[in-house]
């Protein structure tokens, strides 16, 4: 169990609204090769598994595990799916290294929301069949609403506070190239907006994006073959709540299931929250971000939008959060979101974030599955100047 | 229910307003509803069916043509190059007799469909995998296949008429025996 996993090369094509000229096993393709040039791997030779993360209802395709080897390099190799986040793929992955028997694995995951006419209709169909669905509610992200709400009337923030988290994140994407919704806009702008759910108006929750990445892992003594500049996975965590069935079982305004995957990324990092340096995590909705920082124990309960007002979070700050520009300024790519935050974080580590490049070494990358799902996934990144 | 198996099996038989008015049954219809981009390759391919052309891409390397096209060979992990324009004809690699649906319904023609090894001129590979097409088989009777007869038999592509062509895989009727 003592041998780290290390990724060895990134990949990624699109974080575009809509890539209408590609078919998603067009962009899947475009990912792994990039990421097999990054790595310097031959994805025929040397890989030994393949991990993809997908759903077949954002695919469109029934049993569509089946269509996951041929464009990343997994035909006839052992190849499976993870129905959920690329992050709980990358988890999968990390422990087919640890057992010993896997040297080089590569995770993808893929989104082309563009695909879907009926979205709404889809999570409408995530919903429990027998009571939620029958009252057919009208706007798919109520979840996220009565979240918002209660986190708010628990810590007294305003709305205010999160407005300004969309703005921070809106306007970091402006030096991203991947995101495709940066913008420079006011707090006055975001606060003044269409209303999307309350308390949050469209600036607040995330658009879609098209995207595909592949994320190429390997043991230490493997990784040192490949590169001299891993990035180490040094922890991985993940965690579910209940469904839909229960919504009276959810604690509202708090995500549980981040404070556990959290906690068990820490713990099987060895690391101490007090010693991450950079964070990329989720925000589809304003108010996921700071509640997002609270449960993985990186601002004080109900302090992190203060924080972030400070510029704690700012790309200068101590504790640089999503300077990527986040899901609100790139876009939800459905269950490749998890790896575009972690896409994000490899880039800062190794120093290739270009343009909006901060200092840091030790990261925190969490991600979130919904609305309205509640399972949470976090991974511990390390460079080597962190060890 | 077939009139035919009610007639034959006893016992009270439900009909299908009060099966699913029982308590306990939460009817619900899924819409689910998508715009497929089919992509670079397959988008040139389902131009070309509208041509009357069946369309293929070459590997750089290892010179297999994928019919239907992709961007990428999956043997190479390389993105495949030259288009090519196959000659439709081919040979019947396997091929099968339905006589029921996918819901088991007995249909009233047996329907036969069937893989076609495509004549792909510079193919140089030769392994199980050949540029070929999935379809449904004309002019062939289900003895024809039973017996075996059917393997190997020269096929070629019968045409919609290019006025009733929409760019889509039943641009081909199906394919028939080529002295049809």
């Amino acid at each position: 169990m003592s041998r780290r996993v290390a990724i060895i090369g990134v990949g990624w094509y699109g974080f575009k609204p809509s890539i209408p000229d590609l078919s998603f096993r067009e962009m899947m393709f475009e990912a792994s090769m990039r990421a097999a040039e990054a790595a310097g791997v031959d994805l025929r030779k040397d890989v030994d598994a393949f991990v993809s993360s997908q759903e077949d209802y954002w695919e469109g395709i029934a049993i569509s595990d089946e269509f996951a080897p041929e464009p990343i390099g997994g035909v006839l190799r052992p190849t499976f799916t993870v129905a959920g986040d690329g992050l709980q793929g990358l988890a999968q992955a990390y422990m087919l290294i640890k057992t010993g028997y896997f040297d080089v694995v590569l995770v993808e995951s893929h989104a082309k929301p563009s695909d879907i006419l009926s979205l709404d209709k889809i999570y409408e169909l995530a919903l429990d069949p027998v009571n939620i669905r029958p009252l057919s509610p009208s706007n798919p992200l109520f979840t996220a609403g009565l979240d918002a709400v209660a986190y708010m009337s628990r810590t007294g923030l305003e709305r205010e506070d999160l407005a300004f988290i969309a703005v921070k994140n809106r306007v970091q994407g402006l030096r991203n190239p991947r995101a495709s919704y940066a913008a420079k806009i006011s707090l006055e702008e975001v606060l003044e907006a269409e209303a999307y759910i309350y308390p949050m108006t469209r600036y607040e929750v995330a658009g879609f994006t098209d995207a595909a990445i592949t994320v190429i892992l390997a043991s230490e003594d493997v990784a040192r073959r490949f590169t001299d500049n891993p990035v180490w996975v040094s922890g991985v965590g993940w965690s579910t709540e209940t469904g839909t069935g229960a919504l009276a079982w959810h604690e509202w305004g708090r995500m549980k299931s981040m404070r556990m995957a959290a906690d068990m990324a820490y713990r099987t990092a060895g690391v101490k929250p007090s010693q991450i340096d950079l964070a990329e995590v989720e925000d589809r909705f304003s108010f996921m971000e700071p509640l997002t920082l609270e449960e993985a124990r990186l601002a004080p309960e109900g302090g992190a939008a203060k924080m972030a007002r400070e510029g704690v979070f700012s790309p200068d700050g101590s504790l640089p959060v999503n300077p990527s520009g986040g899901s609100l300024a790139m876009g939800v790519a459905l269950e490749a979101t998890g790896l575009a935050r972690l896409l994000e974080a490899y880039l800062q580590l190794v120093g290739a974030a270009g343009p909006h490049q901060v200092e840091a070494t030790r990261a925190l990358v969490a991600s979130w599955r919904g609305p309205p799902t509640y399972t949470s996934m976090a991974v511990v990144l390390e460079s080597e100047d962190a060890l | 229910m077939s009139g035919g198996a009610e007639r034959r099996l006893p016992g009270h038989y439900l009909k299908s307003k009060e099966m699913y008015s029982l308590p306990g049954l939460v009817e619900y219809r899924p819409v689910a509803r998508y715009l497929f981009s089919a992509g670079q390759a397959q988008s040139r391919f389902l131009d070309g069916l509208k041509e009357g052309k069946i369309l293929g891409k070459r590997c750089p390397r290892c010179g297999r043509v994928y019919v239907p096209p992709r961007s990428y060979c999956e043997y190479c992990m390389a993105p495949t190059s030259e288009w090519v324009e196959l000659p439709g004809t081919g040979e019947v690699h396997t091929a099968v007799v339905s006589y029921i649906s996918t819901f088991r319904e007995r249909m009233e023609k047996p329907e036969i469909v069937a893989v076609i090894k495509l004549d792909a001129p510079g193919y140089t590979k030769g392994g199980y995998e050949f540029a070929g097409l999935f379809h449904k088989l004309c002019n062939v009777e289900p003895e024809d296949v039973i017996s075996g007869r059917a393997i190997g038999m020269r096929v070629k592509p019968r045409w919609r008429p290019p006025e009733e062509r929409k760019g889509d895989v039943n641009d081909i009727e199906c394919f028939e025996p080529v002295e049809s």
